[in-house]
C-alpha cells in the first residue's frame, strides 16, 4: 500500500550552469493539497515538468502514486493530469471542440465524450461561448475552460501551475470551490501560486521554494508560528505602514521592538500590533533581510 | 455537480491518429487563407505558365504537356513547407505539453498533421490536372500509368511534409519555420520542371539532373505522356524514399529531444 501520492528525494535540475532545483524533497499525502509557493523563477514550472514526465531530473528521482516519472512514465501519464501555467488550448477549435478532443484522446467513445463535454462546460460556465473559436475567449473564460479539458477523465493527481494567475477575483474563488471539491472527491493536487492568500486557504501543507531549495514546509498556521509572533506594525498620520516589526511575541521582545521604534520615529507615530501574515511568511522565507528587521526570529 | 467518471483506458493507437488528423483538417479547412492559396495558387500557375511564358518556350504549343508534372511539384512544395508553420505553432504552444503528459502517442499530432497536409495537396494536384485539362493537357495514359503517377506524387508529398514537419519541431517558432518555405519553392526551377535540362548551362545541368526532384518531374511525365519510364521510376523512388525515412528519423528524434527529456 503507497500512502504518498508524491514522492520526491534530493531531486536535481540544472539548466547550463544555473542551478534551478538544488536538491528538493518532499512528500504529498493522498488526497490533500499541496501548494508550492515561490518568487519568479524559483523553479516551480521546472519541478512541475519534472513531476509531470516532461523534463528528466539531472539527479535524485520522483514517484507518483509509487511510480517513478522517469523509468515509469507511461505509468505516471495514466495517474496525472497537468494544467500548465499558460493556457494550453486550441486556439483554433471552439470551446466544446477542445473538450471532446481531450475527451476522446482520454479514451472516451464519441458518445461518452459528448455527454462529458456538456457537463464540464455547464460546470465551467462556457455554455454560451462553447461554439466560438478558443481564439476569441477572454484570459479568465480561457483559464476555465483549459482547466475543464484537464478534468475529461478521473486522474487520481493533479498538478496545476498558477491556476489563478490573471484572474479576477470572483473566477479565483469559484476556482478555489472547484480545488476544494476536487480535493473532496479524494483527488491529490499539487498546485503553485504565487498568492499567499491562496496557499493559506487551500493548501494542507506548503511549502516554500526559494534558491533551488525548500526554505520550509508545513501548515499556513506552522509557517506562521515559524516567523514569530506578533508583528508590530508602524503606521504614520496618514495610516501608511513605515516599518514592521517582527518579535517572538513575548513581552521582553514586544518591549525591545517598542524602545527600537520610540527613538527612531516621529512622535505621531501610531502603533498597530498583529499576527504575522503569510506576506511575512514569504518575505522572511525567501530573502536574506527578512521584513525589515536584521535579527530573524525564525526558530 | 461531481467531476467523477470512472477511469477509463487511454485512447488506442488508432483512436489518437483518427483524433488527431481530425484536428488537423478542421486547422486547415479554418485557415482560410492558406486554403484559398493551396487552391488559387494552382491555378495562377498553370495558367501563367501555359499562356505566358508557354509560347516562348515552345511555340509549337505543347508546352502544357510537358510542364504539368513541374506545376504539381511546384505546389506540393509549397504546400507540404505550411507544415512547418503548422507543427510550430504547435510546438510553441503549452498544449504540447499536456499531449505529453498524457498516456498516448504524442507524435500522432505531427502525423495528423502530415496527413492533412497530404490532403491539401492532393486537392491542389486534382486542381492543376483539371486546369491542365481545361487548357488543352491531352495525357497518354493507361489507368497503371495514373495510379503510378498519382502514387508517385503521394510519396513525394509525404516525403517533403515529413521534412517540413522535422523543420517545425526543430525550429519551434512559427516565423522562423515559414521562411524555410520559400527555399523549396525554388528547388523546382533548378530541374527540368519548366525547361529540359539540356537548355541549361552546362554547371546547372549537374545540379539539375542530380537533384532529386528531376527524375520524379520525368517519371511522372513519362507515365502522363506515355513514353519510357527508363531509370528515372527508380533514382525518382529512391529520393523520395530516402528523404521520407530521413525526415522521419528526424522528426522522431527532433520530437522526443524538444520534450526537455534527456
Ligand atoms: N528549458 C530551459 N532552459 C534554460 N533555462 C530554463 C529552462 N526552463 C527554465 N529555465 C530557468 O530556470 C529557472 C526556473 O524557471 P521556472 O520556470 O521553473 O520558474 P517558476 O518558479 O515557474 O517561475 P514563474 O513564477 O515565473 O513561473 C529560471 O531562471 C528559468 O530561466
Ligand atoms: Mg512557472
Amino acid at each position: 500500500m503507497i500512502r504518498s501520492a508524491i514522492e520526491v528525494v534530493n531531486l536535481r535540475k540544472s539548466f547550463g550552469k544555473q542551478a534551478v532545483l538544488d536538491g528538493i524533497s518532499l512528500t504529498v499525502g493522498k488526497g490533500s493539497i499541496y501548494a508550492l509557493l515561490g518568487p519568479n523563477g524559483a523553479g516551480k514550472t521546472t519541478l512541475i515538468h519534472i513531476l509531470s514526465t516532461l523534463t528528466a531530473p539531472d539527479s535524485g528521482y520522483a514517484r507518483i502514486e509509487g511510480c517513478d516519472v522517469v523509468q515509469d512514465r507511461n505509468a505516471v501519464r495514466q495517474a496525472i493530469s497537468l494544467t500548465g501555467q499558460f493556457a494550453a488550448v486550441d486556439e483554433v477549435l471552439t470551446g466544446r471542440e477542445n473538450i471532446a478532443m481531450m475527451a476522446r484522446l482520454s479514451g472516451l467513445s464519441p458518445a461518452e465524450a459528448r455527454i462529458r463535454t456538456n457537463e464540464l462546460l455547464r460546470r465551467f460556465d462556457l455554455e454560451e461561448a462553447a461554439g466560438k473559436r478558443a481564439r476569441t475567449y477572454s484570459g479568465g473564460m480561457r483559464r476555465r475552460l483549459d482547466l475543464a479539458v484537464s478534468l475529461v477523465v478521473d486522474k487520481p493527481v493533479l498538478f496545476l501551475d498558477e491556476p489563478t494567475t490573471g484572474l479576477d477575483t470572483i473566477s479565483r474563488r469559484s476556482l478555489w470551490e472547484i480545488i476544494l471539491q476536487l480535493k473532496q472527491q479524494g483527488r491529490t493536487i499539487f498546485l503553485t501560486t504565487q498568492y499567499l492568500e491562496e496557499a493559506d486557504q487551500l493548501a494542507d501543507e506548503i511549502a516554500v521554494l526559494s534558491g533551488g531549495r525548500i526554505a520550509a514546509t508545513g501548515t499556513a498556521l506552522e509557517l506562521k508560528a515559524r516567523v514569530g509572533g506578533e508583528v508590530i506594525e508602524l503606521r504614520n498620520a496618514q495610516d501608511e505602514v513605515i516599518r514592521a516589526i517582527p518579535t517572538s511575541g513575548d513581552v521582553q521582545d514586544v518591549r525591545r521592538a517598542l524602545n527600537e521604534a520610540a527613538s527612531a520615529c516621529p512622535s505621531d507615530t501610531r502603533v498597530v500590533i498583529r499576527k504575522p501574515s503569510m506576506d511575512d511568511v514569504f518575505v522572511a522565507l525567501t530573502t536574506d533581510h527578512p521584513i525589515e528587521s536584521k535579527e530573524a526570529t525564525l526558530a | 455537480m461531481n467531476f467523477s467518471r470512472s477511469t477509463v483506458q487511454p485512447a488506442s493507437f488508432a483512436a489518437t491518429n483518427a483524433v488527431f488528423i481530425g484536428r488537423s483538417i478542421r486547422h486547415s479547412l479554418r485557415n482560410v487563407e492558406a486554403l484559398m492559396m493551396a487552391i488559387i495558387l494552382p491555378i495562377m500557375l498553370m495558367l501563367m505558365f501555359t499562356y505566358v511564358f508557354g509560347g516562348a518556350i515552345d511555340p509549337s504549343g505543347d508546352y502544357v504537356n510537358y510542364v504539368v508534372p513541374g506545376i504539381i511539384l511546384l505546389c506540393a512544395g509549397f504546400g507540404s513547407s505550411s507544415t512547418a508553420v503548422d507543427v510550430a505553432t504547435d510546438m510553441s504552444n503549452g498544449i504540447i505539453d499536456r499531449f505529453r503528459t498524457m498516456p498516448i502517442r504524442s507524435v500522432s499530432v505531427i502525423t495528423g498533421h502530415v496527413v492533412a497536409s497530404l490532403a491539401r495537396n492532393l486537392l491542389a494536384t486534382g486542381i492543376v490536372i483539371g486546369v491542365a485539362l481545361l487548357v488543352g493537357f491531352r495525357p497518354d495514359a493507361g489507368i497503371g500509368d495514373w495510379l503510378g503517377a498519382l502514387g508517385l506524387v503521394v510519396l513525394f508529398i509525404l516525403a517533403f511534409t515529413w521534412l517540413f514537419a522535422a523543420i517545425g519541431i526543430v525550429t519551434g517558432s512559427p516565423s522562423a519555420a515559414s521562411g524555410y518555405g520559400f527555399v523549396l519553392l525554388f528547388v523546382p526551377y533548378l530541374s527540368s520542371a519548366f525547361v529540359p535540362t539540356s537548355t541549361m548551362p552546362s554547371w546547372l545541368q549537374g545540379v539539375a539532373e542530380h537533384q532529386p526532384i528531376t527524375p520524379v518531374i520525368e517519371t511522372i511525365r513519362a507515365l502522363l505522356t506515355g513514353t519510357p519510364v527508363g531509370d528515372n521510376g527508380w533514382w525518382a523512388l529512391s529520393w523520395c524514399s530516402a528523404i521520407l525515412a530521413g525526415a522521419l528519423t528526424w522528426c522522431a528524434i527532433a520530437f522526443r529531444r524538444r520534450s526537455g527529456r534527456r
